[in-house]
Parts: structure tokens; C-alpha cells; sequence
């Protein structure tokens, strides 16, 4: 059955080592050349601005609420402060920072570039996804200084439709309004990719990023409404008291967990698709070899598409749901994870007969690889219907779920911020301090999450403000690596900006890659993007072997 | 550093069957990432570029590799869901002869109450090696009656009535948690869980209440003036309710149910929801004029008219 092939047939093209005169940065200086633009690159930025500000402001309220976790008793803030400073951390993060960060700041960047076009389909509709974002944005601003959240982000019913002090109909409003940038822009995105492929470009020629930004836009745009339409009945029961969740107004509090649930577990594939697909990129390119079984990892982007679709009771299996969904649930979840596990052995054997280079964006995606296998291998902890009994709500979830979305989809936005960014801005930040950041990030991530899977194991559920003193010692392990954590997320704000003014002028391709964006555009791109529309007649991922750095 | 840190106590018959399920996944994952590291780094190393060597990359296809990878994921997920499965099993079907206790979870404390009518509140006191089986119910949000020492945890909802067993195998007193997040004090609605060997649990209990949740109960459905219509004997107008508990009933509707704890529930709160066969949906809502522990008072004596003596 095997074959091997080399690919000796097609030349590595000329590289341009100088930054072009004009391009998407500098064509223009106004404000209203930003803020009004309908450029898919500078609306990439717009949203990279956008998002890192919500991510500084995510962690720092985990950073205060990790303080609060230092000792058994609740001492330094009181509950009510605590249960909000968790609860906005969840909507922060989840809302405006993980769901938007790769499809909205890589995908906006790179979708049009990746396959040949001059823009996304909708200039417009793009622009107008950010300013939605921009204004659910304002809403969580006002929410969070006009007295907070403190439903947890999950906003289970009655305790948020009845009992909560909190504005709680702001906050669903403040979802319901975000969900459109989402949704419009998995639209956008669907039909560029249907219909704005370069010549040649056919669906198995594409970079496997894009196939998981379609992945991704499926569940966007049919995920979406349904936790839209959820929070917003949640908040018409609120205000008007129409009973739909609270069981006092005829109700059903276990419908409220099957509609969130619905959208909210998709949603978690929102998030690491298209992780997975920039960590495709990532690392063919540094083991300069054609992805192994590229099919696969295409094919399985969009099962778990689907599938993930129909997993939403694993949520559930101490609500009061039936004993028999229970089954059909936790089995599909265990089929879930079979297109994820294929992932990884694919990337792996991609190093193999390779050419590997340990470059910046190579560290974080070889990182994501193992942290991402510890979270999908505790997803099947949770799944499993007898060992989710004591499981479920403890710090084992909490760790299970950041092992995905931080040590998974953090570290792969990571490693496509490094691995594009002298694409976004055609300058090269200094090498030795972003690798020695991320082992930084890798370690500080590994001692905040770790010890709460043993927390968790051992009994602490979540959500607590003060805890068992048994629980210490694990406690007192994850806020120092929060410490940790902290400072390897602030470096590279640092070393980004500064070499915006020193770094050295990168050229159209300092990693050798290949693909459009790296072959045929300048660094940073024109604003045009492409000069001729160009033509495909190869498969994804020629490389030789060959290629080097330039760095 | 002691293995107590790593090792939480095991107290319960389903911690004993739960826990084997835990360490062999521990291991297991241990293993795949342990070895899935020293693939990458090996391959990494292997592999690793030296310009100017003129080695080029080969690309390997191989679907036989890509098909056994694709399918030992899914028998080992297929055989671990089995294994999950099977005490998911044993943790819903609550055995027979269990001794029956009343929870009320409210914002923030458990209310307890034994087959005698003794009260306890935060605490929960059970005798060793008898299958213990807790009805509960909430006032107000969701909680989630949580005994780590146990391994067991159900959620807790308003206006229904939710089950969970278990039979704790050591003696010894154990914390008990709240895990449904339900507002401000939710880290503070705990208490202690107080296994005693069953001869103390019976001493323990003789010095209770006079009152049973049956007696209470029956003080009730003569108050309320239940007996109107489901008098012993008299099915005219409402059902009797003797050797009902526990028996299939056919409704209005054709469906066939069996009567439990939540089934009797329904009928006293929302009595036209389920109307039985052959009768017409005549009984007035009981929502305003009874609490949660009327109902489940109530409940108590309707379930003792079946018992088998």
C-alpha cells in the first residue's frame, strides 16, 4: 500500500528579500482608511487589535480570582465579586476572544490570500461583522462596570432567569448581538471558499487551514442561532416572566441545557478547528514534507463538523436526563474523538522522511500536538457515562477544557501569530526570545492546569470561592503557574512591537514556505493582494526538502 | 509528600467499581502522551535539517498505517464507552430494599429527613453496608448533591424529583458538596456525611421525632381533604391509591407508565398533566397550598398504602 514520492518535479520560486513600496499598511494613514475599510487585511488587524485587548482583560480577571484561590478561605474579594470574576472571564474568553481569534484574525488574513483572491465575498458584511463585534463588545464593557454578570457563563435557568441580581438581560443581549459577527462571518467565509478559488485550485488542493475554516463556518453559521435564540428566550423570561425555562412558570430547566448545550458544544469546535488547521500549515512547512494523509486530516475536520453536532448531552449525564440518552450521547462522544486522534498521528508522521526545523512557530505547534492529545485523551474521562458521575463539575473539567482551549487553541493562535506575523507586517521579531517565551508559556500552562486535574480527581468541585483545605496545595501550584503563564503571554506583546520598529525586513518568504500567500504575495501583501490572478496546477505542500530559511 | 494528596478516599461500592475505570484511563493516557512525545521529539531530532546535506524529503503514503490508526482509536473508545457504560448502569437502577431519606436542596443548605421523620441539616448520617437511596428535590435553583468519598452525584431540580444511591463501605465522616454552580454562598453549601455502623444508625434514629413523613403525610391527605376522591376503596371519581405505588398505570392517552415518586409528585402539583384512564381531569392544582415537604410527606404515605407487609 505505501508509496513514497518526492517532489522533484516542481522548483522552489524566487524569493523577494526586500519589503515592497506600497502595501496594505502604508497605501493609506487616515483613521477612516482603518476604520472604514473594506481591505480583508486590515480588517485582520482590526480584529487582532480587538482581541488582544479582550484577552488582557480575560486574564486579568482570571489573574485576580487565581489570588482569591491562594487559601482555602474566601479572603481577598467576597463571593459575589468571586462568582462575577469568574463568570466574565468564561463570556470574555469564549465570546470575544476564542470564538473570533483564529477564523476572525488568521481566517480574515489569510482565507483570501490562501486561495487566490483579491478579498473575501462580502467586503461589507465583513466590515460590518467587526463593528457587531465592536458593539457587543461595548455592551460586555457597560455589563461588567454597571454591576457584572455572576451566572457563570453557562447562564443556567431559573438561577439566571429568576434568582441572579445581576443584569442578566444585558448580558443576553450582549450574546445575542455577538453571535451575528460569528455568524456572518462563517457566511462570508463559506462563500469564498465556494466561489473565489483561484483557477486550478481545486478542493484537494487546498491548504488544509482552509478546509478547516469551512469546517468551521458550518458550525458558525448553523450553531449560532439556536444559543442565540436560548439566551435571548432565557432573557424574555427574565424581563417578562413567559415560562419557558423556570419549572414555577411551567418550565424546564433540563431544555435549557439541551438548547445551550446545542450550540455550546460545537461551539468548543469553533474554537480548535481552526487551531488544527493553522497547526497543518505550521507543520508541514518546518518539517518541510506534504502533510501525511491530507484526505484524513481534511476529511476529518468535517466529521468532527458534524458529529459534533450530535454530542451535546455529554453535558448532561447527572441533569436528570434519561439514563438512554445518556448511552446514545456518550457513545457518539466516543466517535468524536476518532477524527481527532487521526489528526494527530498524521501530524506526527508528517515529521517523518522530513526535514524538521525548530523554528518559533514549529515549538508552539509540536506543544500543541501533546497538549492537545492531553485534552482530547481526558475529554474521554468525561465521556464516559460511570467515570462522569464524580467527574462532572470538578476542576478535572476545568482543567480538561482549558488543556484544549489554552494548551489547544491558544498555543495553535500562537503558533500562527508567529508563523504569519512577517507576513501581516513584513518584519521578523527576534527568534531567541519568542522560543525561549514559548517553553515559557509551555511550562507556566503545564503548572496552572495540571495540578487541577488532581484537585478535581480528588474531589473540589468548580465554581468555589473558598474550598476544602485538602485542596491547598494544588491551588496554591496553579496560581503560581498563572504567575507563570502571565508573564509568557505579555512577552510576546512586547518583542511583536518592538519589532514593528526594529525588526528586520522579513521578505515575501523568511520560512521557505509554500503556498499563495507565501509564493506570490509581497511582505506585507499588496493591498490588492495579488497582481495576476494566479493559476494552480500543483497539490498542496510541494515541498523538497530544500527549502530554507531566511531568518 | 504522602499518597493521601494523590489517592482521595474510597468509601462507597460504586468508588470500589469506578475507581479501576479512572487508573486504567490514567495509565492509558500516560502512556499515549509519554509516547507520543518521544515520537515527536525523536522524529524531530531524526529528521532535523542540516542545510547544504542535500537530503530531500519523501513523502509517504500509507493507507494501511492510516486505517489501523483510524480504527484501534475507536475500539479502544468503544471499549472504554462499554466499560462506562456498564456502571452507568448500576449507578441509575437503585437496587431494592434501600433505606429511603428525603433531600431538600435550597439556596444554600441540604435539608435532610429519615424514613422516621428525624431532621438533619448539612449533615447526612447513614449506616455502613445498606443501600441508602436519596429522593431530592430543590426550592429554588439547580444544586448538585455531590460525595466525593462516595463517587456519586446528581443534579438536584426544582418541582422534580431526582434519585441516587449508594452504599458507603467504611465507617467515618466525609465532606459533601454542592457541584451545580447556584449563586453567591454556592461554596459554602456543604456539610458532612457521618457513616455509622447500623446499629448505631437505629440508635441514633429511636431518638427522633414522633412524627414519620408516612404519619405526616397521612395527617395531610386527611387535611387536604384527598380522601374526597381517593378514598380506600372508592374509585369513582379519582383513582384509589392502594398497591398503586409501584404498579403500572395506563393514561388517557394509551401511555402505560409505572407510578414513582415523580409520578405521584406530578399528580398532587400539576394533576392534569397525566390523567389515568377513565377519568376526567377534575382535580384542582395543589402548587400554592403545599411545600416541598408536604409533597414529599405526602408522597411518603401514598407510597406506604402499596407496601407489601
Amino acid at each position: 500500500m505505501a508509496n513514497a514520492t518526492t517532489t522533484d518535479h516542481i522548483d522552489i520560486p524566487e524569493r523577494d528579500y526586500a519589503a515592497p513600496a506600497v502595501h496594505y499598511l502604508n497605501w493609506q494613514y487616515t483613521a477612516s482608511s482603518w476604520l472604514l475599510t473594506l481591505d480583508h487585511k486590515r480588517i485582520a488587524i482590526l480584529y487582532l487589535i480587538t482581541i488582544s485587548i479582550f484577552f488582557m482583560v480575560g486574564g486579568l480577571f482570571a489573574t485576580i480570582f487565581r489570588m482569591e484561590l491562594l487559601t482555602p478561605e474566601g479572603d481577598l474579594l467576597n463571593a459575589d465579586t468571586y462568582n462575577k470574576m469568574f463568570t466574565l472571564h468564561g463570556v470574555v474568553m469564549i465570546f470575544f476572544f476564542l470564538i473570533p481569534s483564529i477564523p476572525a484574525v488568521l481566517g480574515n488574513f489569510l482565507l483570501p490570500l490562501m486561495i487566490g483572491a483579491k478579498d473575501v465575498a462580502f467586503p461589507r458584511l465583513n466590515l460590518f461583522s467587526w463593528y457587531i463585534l465592536i458593539i457587543g463588545g461595548t455592551m460586555a464593557v457597560t455589563l461588567t462596570v454597571t454591576g457584572g454578570l455572576d451566572t457563570g457563563w453557562t447562564f443556567y435557568s431559573p438561577l439566571s432567569t429568576h434568582f441572579a441580581n445581576t443584569n442578566v438581560f444585558l448580558a443576553a443581549l450582549t450574546v445575542f448581538v455577538t453571535g451575528f459577527s460569528s455568524i456572518l462571518t462563517g457566511l462570508n467565509f463559506l462563500v469564498t471558499i465556494h466561489k473565489m478559488r483561484a483557477p486550478g485550485l481545486t478542493w484537494f488542493r487546498l491548504p488544509l487551514f482552509i478546509w478547516a475554516i469551512y469546517a468551521t463556518s458550518i458550525i458558525q453559521i448553523l450553531g449560532t442561532p439556536v444559543v442565540a435564540i436560548t439566551i435571548l428566550l432565557a432573557g424574555i423570561e427574565r424581563v417578562w416572566g413567559v415560562g419557558i425555562f423556570d419549572p414555577y412558570l411551567g418550565g424546564d430547566p433540563v431544555l435549557f441545557q439541551h438548547m445551550f448545550w446545542f450550540y455550546s458544544h460545537p461551539a468548543v469546535y469553533i474554537m480548535i478547528l481552526p487551531g488544527m488547521g493553522a497547526i497543518s500549515e505550521i507543520i508541514a512547512c518546518f518539517s518541510r514534507n506534504r502533510v501525511f494523509g491530507y484526505e484524513f486530516i481534511a476529511f476529518s475536520s468535517v466529521a468532527i463538523a458534524i458529529i459534533g453536532f450530535l454530542v451535546w448531552g455529554h453535558h448532561m449525564y447527572v441533569s436528570g436526563q434519561s439514563m438512554y440518552a445518556g448511552y446514545v450521547f456518550s457513545i457518539l462522544t466516543m466517535i468524536v474523538a476518532v477524527p481527532s486522534a487521526i489528526k494527530i498521528f498524521n501530524w506526527t508522521a508528517t515529521l517523518y522522511k522530513g526535514n524538521v526545523v525548530w523554528a518559533t512557530p514549529m515549538l508552539y505547534a509540536i506543544g500543541f500536538i501533546g497538549l492537545f492529545a492531553i485534552g482530547g485523551a481526558t475529554g474521554l474521562f468525561l465521556g464516559i457515562l460511570g467515570l462522569d458521575v464524580p467527574l462532572h463539575d470538578t476542576y478535572f473539567v476545568v482543567a480538561h477544557f482549558h488543556y484544549v482551549m489554552v494548551g489547544g487553541m491558544v498555543m495553535a493562535y500562537l503558533a500562527g501569530l508567529h508563523f504569519w506575523w512577517p507576513k501581516m507586517t513584513g518584519k521578523m521579531y527576534p527568534q531567541l526570545p519568542a522560543q525561549v517565551c514559548a517553553v515559557v508559556i509551555f511550562v507556566g500552562f503545564n503548572l496552572t492546569f495540571f495540578p487541577q486535574f488532581l484537585a478535581g480527581w480528588m474531589g473540589m468541585p468548580r465554581r468555589y470561592h473558598s474550598y476544602h483545605p485538602d485542596f491547598q496545595i494544588w491551588n496554591v501550584l496553579s496560581t503560581a503557574g498563572a504567575g507563570v503563564l502571565g508573564v509568557g503571554f505579555t512577552v510576546p506583546v512586547f518583542y511583536f512591537l518592538w519589532s514593528l520598529f526594529y525588526g528586520k525586513t522579513a521578505g515575501s518568504n523568511p520560512w521557505g514556505a509554500r503556498g499563495l500567500e507565501w509564493e506570490q504575495c509581497t511582505s506585507p501583501p499588496d493591498p490588492h493582494n495579488f497582481h495576476h490572478t494566479p493559476v494552480v496546477d500543483h497539490i498542496a505542500y510541494p515541498y523538497t526538502g530544500e527549502e530554507t530559511l531566511s531568518v | 509528600m504522602n499518597l493521601r494528596m494523590f489517592i482521595p478516599e474510597q468509601a462507597s461500592t460504586y468508588a470500589v467499581k469506578v475507581d479501576p475505570l479512572f487508573y486504567a484511563l490514567t495509565a492509558f493516557t500516560i502512556v499515549f502522551v509519554v509516547g507520543l512525545t518521544f515520537l515527536l521529539i525523536y522524529l524531530g531530532l531524526k529528521y532535523i535539517q542540516k542545510p547544504g546535506s542535500g537530503r530531500r524529503s519523501v513523502h509517504v503514503e500509507n493507507m494501511a498505517l492510516e486505517l489501523t490508526w483510524s480504527a484501534i482509536p475507536a475500539v479502544i473508545a468503544l471499549g472504554i464507552f462499554v466499560w462506562g457504560a456498564v456502571l452507568y448502569y448500576d449507578y441509575r437502577n437503585i437496587p431494592a430494599n434501600t433505606l429511603d431519606i428525603n433531600v431538600i436542596g435550597k439556596q444554600w443548605m441540604w435539608k435532610i429527613q429519615h424514613p422516621n421523620g428525624l431532621r438533619e441539616v448539612n449533615e447526612l448520617t447513614v449506616p455502613k453496608g445498606q443501600p441508602v437511596k436519596l429522593t431530592m428535590t430543590s426550592q429554588d435553583v439547580l444544586h448538585s448533591f455531590y460525595i466525593p468519598a462516595f463517587r456519586v452525584k446528581q443534579d438536584v431540580l426544582p418541582a422534580r424529583y431526582t434519585t441516587m444511591w449508594f452504599e458507603a463501605t467504611k465507617v467515618g465522616t466525609f465532606p459533601l458538596f454542592c457541584a451545580e454552580y447556584c449563586g453567591t454562598e454556592h461554596s459554602t453549601m456543604g456539610g458532612l456525611v457521618h457513616v455509622v455502623e447500623p446499629a448505631e444508625y437505629q440508635q441514633w434514629l429511636a431518638g427522633g421525632p414522633s412524627l414519620t413523613p408516612v404519619q405526616a403525610g397521612e395527617a395531610l391527605f386527611a387535611s387536604m381533604g384527598c380522601a374526597t376522591c381517593h378514598a380506600a376503596g372508592d374509585a369513582s371519581r379519582g383513582p384509589h391509591l392502594e398497591g398503586k405505588f409501584g404498579a403500572e398505570e395506563t393514561l388517557r392517552d394509551g401511555t402505560v407508565l409505572t407510578v414513582d415518586e415523580e409520578y405521584v409528585r406530578e399528580s398532587i402539583m400539576n394533576p392534569t398533566a397525566k390523567v389515568v384512564k377513565g377519568y376526567t381531569p377534575l382535580m384542582p392544582n395543589f402548587t400554592s397550598q403545599l411545600n416541598d415537604e408536604d409533597v414529599s410527606n405526602l408522597v411518603a404515605y401514598i407510597k406506604s398504602l402499596s407496601a407489601v407487609n
